[in-house]
């Protein structure tokens, strides 16, 4: 008898605990969703606004979510799916080609994009600003993703581009490509203005510093007005040239150089290959840095300061460089955002660039190249996709954020291959050193115990 | 410069360390032969990290001088040198009582590391390796060599391209002596090596360590609790207690010294009241 009442009563206890689970989840999702969903502004004929309330969805939308809680609770119970196991054997070998062949392939099709999408502007401009952000979070991966240097104010060295290469040409009436150098020299020479300050502050506390320093440049942009204009910023800048060839509808710009039809999609072409040009320079560099003892330091330096130190390593230089580095890049990227706009204010560099560029290292996976780039591409094409939603955007978008650090909590590539090796490069999952770290450990407590 | 003195790699003179109003070092002096390998001991809090920290450049002496003599002459004063300077010019290394490997990089890249500042003098302070200078090739090259030594040396070597995080403890402390090592130093400074390991693990490292002594003329002064490593292989002991040097000799006469004795035992309760009697309490 007591052998079969026992699984009866387990089950129903299940069901009972399932029910509380699920019924948390659907008061949960009440609380988000009574205001977001729930009700509904209008304005009415006389121009008052008005609330519209929406019990109905907001039945629906918490019926979804209490109904597939139950379903989980009931099906997974305290199990955990590994997400591995849901890939048939037979895809397992293929599955792992994948992750080599992805960077060529993403180079193929970023060299081919403007020839698909040539009639189809929009695809373009989104283009370029992929790529810039792609730039400006490989730019980011040196200081954060290498050197473990958290900065939340990479957004700074970016205006001091944008705005370096605007006034020279404004007041020198230097070209594009003067400039470029130029504006890289002036970002990296601010990048190791900031550096000093912080030399021996690390995690939270150097976060906060760079983030103020990062809102001290937005607020002198905005406040110097007789030499940045102020809020009404820098406008008719330059558009860059094709090697001193303009892009413009007369004799001796590109178009009747090269007899082709003038396009004001030249330009926009142009400056796609441009700025995939300077992605790929910063790419090339930081692979090669990494591979230089100098890249090494930087690695080293995320893993134990104080082992560097002892190890005479000059950490206060080494984390000079890493900032002046990743400063460089943002400068280049910079000055291409301002002679892509022909317009600059301060606007452009408010604390959310920042935060995005962040987003996209951490999201890509620290110190890994390929995965910032596809995160560059999630992020800003979710961004463009979710536009539908409207005002669900964020909330789609956030959702996607938090489902990505639940199933990859180290970002999308959290493999990191070793600089130098003896045999064969293998690839080094974070998630195995972590695990065997914590084993080692526990093991030793044990014998200590 | 006499015989006595080249004799001496370190010598330490009226060393002194205060925090705030503690005294943790208090007017320590000692020399540590060149060649030879010497131990500092002493019970829990007797300072001998600090004086370990003020060697390697860690802290910043309050009084004292820490005078260190390459074999070709040359003298660093270490307390006048600070922080990652004591290991670029005075050539001293150290290890860590807890250990501080790059646990997320390769056992490899660990000696790589080490190697620093001559692989950056050979980049050409990183200009010249960006394009690929092939000085910098070669130099790469003999430092994996040399890394390779080491790693066959501590039995690693089939390990090499394993993050350091996942090997064993053991091999994780054999691992960051050899990183000292590959820092080319003249003085090692190792800070309790054989902290968890096992009876045969810690003989591993003792023939490690004699290994480093007799074959690469490196110096050592170590911290140690484990009495079989430091009896066994040390030339040298120096007792701290309370921040004060208690003795210091030979290990069989720092066993049998009452001083040392009572330090790690205690004192028998009459000592205590013949000492009280006289001090009239």
């Amino acid at each position: 008898m007591s052998v079969l009442s026992t699984p009866s009563s387990k089950a129903r206890f299940d069901l009972v605990s399932a029910l509380k689970r699920a019924l948390l989840a659907a008061l949960v999702a009440f609380g988000l969703f009574s205001l977001m969903i729930g009700v509904r502004t209008h304005t009415g004929s006389n121009g008052a606004l008005f609330l519209e309330g929406r019990p109905g969805l907001l039945a629906i939308m918490v019926g979804i979510v209490f109904v597939s809680t139950l379903a989980r609770e009931l099906i997974l119970g305290e199990r955990q799916i590994e997400l591995r196991s849901l890939v048939p054997p037979a895809l397992t070998a293929p599955l792992q080609i994948l992750p080599k062949l992805a960077a060529p392939a993403l180079l193929v099709f970023a060299l081919i994009v403007p020839i698909i999408f040539y009639q189809n502007r929009y695809m373009l401009d989104l283009g370029i600003m992929i790529l810039t952000y792609v730039m400006l979070g490989w730019g980011l991966n040196i200081v954060v993703g290498l050197a473990g240097l958290l900065d939340l104010g990479y957004v700074a060295f970016y205006a001091v581009g944008a705005y370096s290469y605007a006034l020279l040409a404004e007041h020198f009436g230097f070209s594009f490509w003067i400039c470029l150098p130029l504006a890289g020299i002036l970002a990296s020479f601010w990048g190791i203005i900031l550096g000093f300050p912080v030399l021996r502050l690390r995690g939270d506390y150097l976060a906060i510093v760079t983030m103020a320093f990062g809102e001290i440049i937005r607020l002198v942009l905005l406040n110097f007005q007789t030499l940045t204009h102020g809020p009404d910023g820098i406008s008719g800048i330059p558009r860059p040239s094709f090697f001193g060839l303009p892009f413009n509808n007369e004799p001796g710009g590109f178009a009747h150089t090269f007899g082709l039809h003038y396009s004001f999609t030249h330009r926009i072409v142009f400056l796609y290959y441009l700025i995939l040009v300077l992605a790929l320079v910063t790419n090339f560099v930081t692979i090669r840095l990494r591979r230089l003892p100098i890249g090494r330091a930087w690695e080293a330096l995320r893993e134990d300061e104080i082992a560097c130190r002892s190890l005479g390593i000059n950490t206060t230089n080494t984390k000079l460089t890493a900032f002046a580095m990743g400063a460089m890049f943002a400068g280049f990227a910079g000055s291409f955002f301002a002679t892509r706009q022909g317009f600059i204010s301060p606007e452009s560099f408010t604390f959310t660039e920042s935060a995005m560029v962040l987003a996209i290292v951490v999201l890509g996976g620290m110190g890994s190249q390929i995965g910032v780039a596809v995160a560059a591409a999630v992020m800003l094409g979710g961004f463009e996709l979710f536009r539908e939603f409207a005002t669900f955007r964020m909330l789609v978008f956030g959702l996607a954020m938090v489902l990505i650090m639940i199933w990859r909590p180290r970002g999308l590539v959290a493999t990191r291959t070793p600089s130098v090796f003896l045999r064969s490069p293998k690839e080094v999952d974070a998630e195995d050193v972590r695990r065997a770290r914590a084993k080692s450990w526990s093991w030793r407590r044990a014998r200590h115990d | 410069m006499t015989d006595a003195a080249t004799d001496t790699i370190l010598a330490v003179q009226h060393l002194t360390m205060r925090f705030g109003g503690l005294v943790a070092v208090d007017d320590v002096s000692f020399n540590a032969k060149r060649g030879a390998i010497t131990a500092l001991i002493g019970p829990n809090g007797a300072g001998k990290t600090t004086v370990f920290n003020c060697i390697t450049g860690f802290y910043k002496p309050t009084v004292g001088m820490l005078k260190l003599m390459h074999a070709d002459g040359s003298v660093y004063l270490l307390e006048r040198l600070f922080d990652f300077r004591i290991n670029k010019f005075a050539r001293v290394a150290r290890t860590f009582q807890n250990i501080r490997l790059f646990q997320g990089m390769t056992a490899l890249e660990n000696l790589m590391v080490a190697q620093h500042n001559p692989l950056m003098r050979a980049s050409g302070m990183t200009v010249l390796g960006l394009f690929g200078y092939s000085g910098f090739a070669s130099a790469e090259q003999a430092a994996k060599d040399k890394a390779r030594y080491w790693l066959d040396r501590i039995g690693l070597l089939e390990r090499a391209d394993d993050p350091a995080g996942s090997l064993p403890y053991g091999a994780q402390r054999r691992l960051e002596v050899a990183r000292a090592m590959c820092a080319d130093p003249v003085l090692l400074c190792l800070d309790e090596p054989a902290a968890g390991l096992n009876a045969r693990e810690s003989a591993e490292l003792n023939e490690l360590l004699l290994f480093i002594r007799t074959q690469h003329a490196v110096s050592i002064l170590l911290i140690e609790h484990d009495m079989s490593v430091v009896m066994e292989i040390s030339d040298h002991i120096v007792v701290l207690d309370y921040g004060v040097k208690i003795a210091d000799g030979a290990p069989q006469a720092v066993r049998d010294d009452p001083k040392v004795v009572g330090a790690y035992l205690g004192v028998a309760d009459e000592e205590i009241e013949t000492a009280e009697a006289e001090a009239g309490l």
